[in-house]
């Protein structure tokens, strides 16, 4: 308030300059004044009615004198002194503006850094591709504990990928999900999994002292995903039942095997390791078989099951035996009654 | 070197006596005053009528629709990023791809939300990847490419329910399979183009990717459309 009223009166024009105004809002300041930052400052929207309520007393006064300044003519300033009431309103409003994002930015830099997992995406290509292929190849040296990457990005593009492989899967095999939607069910199944079943690892490591940290486990088990991913894949386009097994035992086999060697490098003990290894091979290897049944086309079941012609071709069996049920006994009786008839 | 000190120490002469004592803080306004002459233009497009408003951002997206489907090295959809032309496209293609309800006996088609979620969610963790990636673009900047870069799959949509309204064979099937394939790798390249240039040379392919996975996701989503009789 002091500043302004001393810079007014050392002007010199008798309607006031332009920077005062432009110095008393000090909305295009680039320069914080460090005396004036506190956790109020500009967050008190009095103090923005209070400056407001200034700054429409000052323009009253700057418009009486340009009534009588009318007959200057055209003069730069004069034009400029016309837009001062929408310049006014302008600063006021970007002053409020910059309050409202200033707090905005506050909160958002408290609770939602994404600079503290900036670190676990520092990867390059040919290290992502690398700690893929690796995730099939289990390490031979159990008795020094094994390095694993802490990494977020490689987890993270597989279980997305895991996603849309198992959306197409869910289409092609007619699924219809009644109490919510495919995406859904599809994003929470496999979030689902890596999540939770990394958590419940970690656990039991803590209960069974082996070293491994949450990200490392996150890291692991989000890797093991590229194996489920090709067997998937694969299986959800070429439908025999033999050829899923062997790649269920295979490739299945391979990153699960990878997975508890890694566990078993870093346990102590033969029942922490039997314990952390056995229920981690058992969730992974039924994932698999349980995401390749679920959604699965039974075409050749029916086929071989019932033959009829009034039977359509594509039809889900789980969701239709009691329709096909009901056909195939409506005939028995049928014919039944016509063989009792006949007699 | 001692010829430039010279010449500069001649240059700087007359102000040899202006000087900043250290213990005076130096402050000052970079306002510019630049604004009284922009105030008229500024103030008056709260007056004009509604017409030229929506005229005048309806341009703007077309435009930057002219800049999607010839992907060239321009920076219009980065400089004056707007959000219009994406909910524009979003709402379009939920509204085609809009299924009946799961209990009409016909295999579920997405409904409306779940195109739109897939649209705007995906876009959010695509911009969150590049940005954790140490990417140069700003988060709003990155969602208007990406939605802006939709407009190839919307256009293959429309295409395909034309197509879908003659005969349901496999010929419509490779029709509708080289129009989809073509607008995701369409959708893709006009995307990196735009987006790759903010990241580190190196790290290209791991942008690429999730947005490779997305137009992939979404041009799925349409090839697999299927009419209600």
């Amino acid at each position: 308030m002091s500043a302004s009223q001393g810079s007014t009166n050392t002007n010199t024009e008798p309607w006031g300059s332009f920077d005062d105004n432009i110095i008393i809002q000090g909305s295009g300041s680039a320069v914080i004044d460090m005396e004036n930052m506190d956790d109020t400052s500009g967050s008190s929207f009095e103090d923005m009615g209070e400056i407001h309520q200034r700054l429409k007393e000052e323009e009253e006064v700057t418009a009486e004198a340009a009534a009588t300044e009318e007959d200057n003519g055209e003069d730069g300033e004069f034009l400029g002194m016309k837009g001062l009431k929408g310049q006014l309103g302008r600063q006021v409003a970007d002053e409020v503006w910059q309050a409202g994002k200033r707090q905005a930015s506050k909160a958002f830099n408290l609770y939602a850094n994404i600079d503290i997992l900036r670190p676990y995406f520092d990867v390059e290509p040919n290290q992502v591709r690398n700690r893929l292929v690796e995730s099939l190849i289990p390490v031979r040296m159990i008795n020094f504990p094994q390095k694993v990457a802490g990494e977020l990005y490689g987890p993270m593009m597989l279980v997305f990928t895991m996603v849309a492989i198992l959306l197409h899967g869910m289409k092609t095999s007619g699924t219809v999900i009644r109490e919510g939607t495919l995406m859904g069910t599809a994003i929470g199944t496999c979030f689902g999994y890596w999540l939770g079943v990394s958590s419940f690892i970690y656990f039991l490591a803590y209960l069974c002292n082996a070293q491994i940290t949450m990200l490392q486990m996150l890291s692991l088990l989000g890797y093991g995903l590229f194996g489920h991913c090709m067997v998937l894949f694969i299986t959800y386009n070429v439908h025999f039942h033999s050829l899923f097994y062997i790649l269920w035992l295979v490739i299945g086999g391979l990153s699960t095997l990878r997975m508890v060697a890694v566990l078993i490098s870093r346990t102590v003990g033969q029942t922490p390791r039997l314990i952390l290894c056995g229920t981690l091979a058992a969730l992974h290897m039924l994932f698999l078989l349980y995401l390749h049944f679920a959604y699965h086309k039974m075409v050749e079941g029916i086929l071989d099951t019932l033959e009829g012609p009034n039977i359509p071709p594509i039809q889900r069996v789980a969701r239709d035996v009691p329709v096909v049920a009901n056909a195939v006994v409506n005939a028995t009786i049928k014919s039944i009654s016509a063989v009792l008839q006949s007699q | 070197m001692a010829e430039v000190e010279e010449s500069s120490k001649r240059m700087f002469a007359g102000l040899s006596d202006i000087s900043i004592s250290e213990d005076i803080p130096v402050e000052g306004d970079i306002s510019v005053p630049v604004r009284s002459q922009n105030a008229d233009d500024d103030f008056s497009t709260l007056d004009e009528p509604v017409k030229d408003t929506i005229l005048r951002d309806l341009r703007a997206v077309g435009q930057k629709f002219v800049h999607v489907l010839y992907p060239k090295k321009s920076s219009a959809l980065l400089k004056d990023w707007d959000l219009w032309g994406p909910l524009l496209l979003c709402v379009t293609l939920a509204l085609m791809l809009q299924g009946g309800s799961a209990d009409s006996g016909d295999d579920g088609r997405p409904q409306f939300a779940e195109v739109f979620v897939i649209i705007w969610f995906g876009s959010v963790i695509i911009t969150l990847n590049s940005k954790l990636l140490g990417g140069t673009i700003s988060f709003f900047q990155s969602l208007c490419v990406l939605g802006y870069c939709i407009l190839p799959l919307t256009v293959a949509m429309i295409v395909c329910r034309i197509v879908l309204l003659g005969s349901i064979s496999s010929i419509s099937f490779v029709v509708r399979l080289i129009v989809v394939t073509a607008s995701f790798c369409w959708s893709t390249f006009a995307s990196t183009a735009f987006l790759a240039d903010s990241q580190p040379a190196n790290r290209k392919a791991l942008v690429v990717y999730p947005v490779f996975l997305f137009y992939f996701v979404i041009g799925w989503m349409i090839l697999t459309f299927s009419p209600s009789p």
